[in-house]
């Protein structure tokens, strides 16, 4: 099998509340030189060995995991994994 | 006039929007389950508010890419009115039916009472009963109505006219002000506030009713003659 883990945030530019809290929290905690925190969403899965995994991948995140008007992707993958 | 009320799982203003139906504007409407609905026979779809699928992943997502979804495209695509509220305006964005996205609040609470609106049209089927420039008080209920996106989305807005309300007192964030949208052709709305919470002067404001009554009328200069 092959472990795919998908990493979604949202465009740099696009405005970021839940990011911007977070980073303001940090900073009042004993992190003042904490910046650009973004929130995001990590998504892991497993395909079969023979899966296009760049296809399917991009068409998963295109269709339903990712939303492209305001988010974009990346992900990783580790073959050979044992079920 | 026969009206479509689709109810996901979470939808949780389903019952508000068939009581502003069928006790506000007095005309026929059944709540639809999602799974192996019907459309066929119905005039008006309606999207209501609620959590679809827990709003799990983005609002709207899940729901954005059920069966159902492919009737109400065909439906839009035919002319048929559909109006999505709150989370049914997000299923639309998600769908792609309406153009942009939806973030959180920007200060990142969920806020819920009501907000004056301003008719920017009052030439289509969802708002001839307003007049352009008329200020309404419509609930809003929603922690991720903050209304994105890019700058030559919001410029095509403009040029096609396509913004229908917008909050005289921007709660949310929402770019350039906008409470509701519509597609091109003019027969999807989406709005953030709830109008089909405002449709008894009982309750606050009546200020939504006269949506519903323009969408009956349209149905009738259409479809009704009279001898």
């Amino acid at each position: 099998m092959k472990k795919v883990k998908i990493f979604i945030t949202l465009k740099e530019g696009v405005l970021d509340p839940q990011g911007k809290a977070v980073q303001e929290a940090l900073q009042a905690n004993g992190f003042p030189d904490v910046a650009e925190t973004r929130v995001g969403k990590y998504i892991e899965m497993t395909l079969p060995d023979e899966a296009d995994v760049a296809l399917e991948v991009q068409r998963m995140c295109d269709k339903l995991l990712a939303n492209p008007v305001m988010e974009e992707y990346s992900y990783t993958v580790e073959e050979g994994i044992r079920s | 006039m026969k009206f479509a009320v689709i109810v996901f799982p979470g939808s949780n203003c389903d019952r508000d929007m068939y009581h502003a139906v069928k006790d506000g504007l007095g005309e026929e409407v059944d709540l639809v389950w999602y799974e192996n609905a019907n459309l066929a026979d119905y005039d008006a779809i309606l999207l209501p508010g609620g959590f679809s699928y827990g709003d799990y992943l983005r609002s709207g997502a899940i729901a954005s890419v059920s069966n159902v979804l492919n009737q109400i495209k065909l439906k839009a695509e035919a002319g048929t009115p559909v109006l999505g509220v709150c989370n049914g305006f997000q299923i639309l964005l998600e769908t792609g039916l309406l153009p942009g996205a939806m973030l959180r609040n920007e200060k990142l609470k969920f806020m819920c009472h009501y907000e004056t609106l301003v008719v920017e049209r009052d030439d289509t089927m969802f708002t001839s009963g307003y007049e352009k420039g008329q200020q309404i008080q419509i609930p809003i209920a929603h922690g991720e109505g903050n209304y994105y996106c890019d700058d030559a989305t919001l410029e095509e807005l403009k040029q096609n006219n396509q913004i229908v309300f917008t909050y005289k007192n921007n709660p949310n964030g929402s770019r350039f002000d906008i409470a509701g949208i519509v597609n091109k052709a003019g027969n999807v709305l989406g709005m953030m506030p709830h109008p089909e919470r405002a449709v008894e002067d009982l309750l606050g404001s009546s200020d939504g009713l006269a949506m519903f009554q323009s969408v009956l009328q349209h149905w009738r200069e259409m479809y009704v003659t009279t001898s």
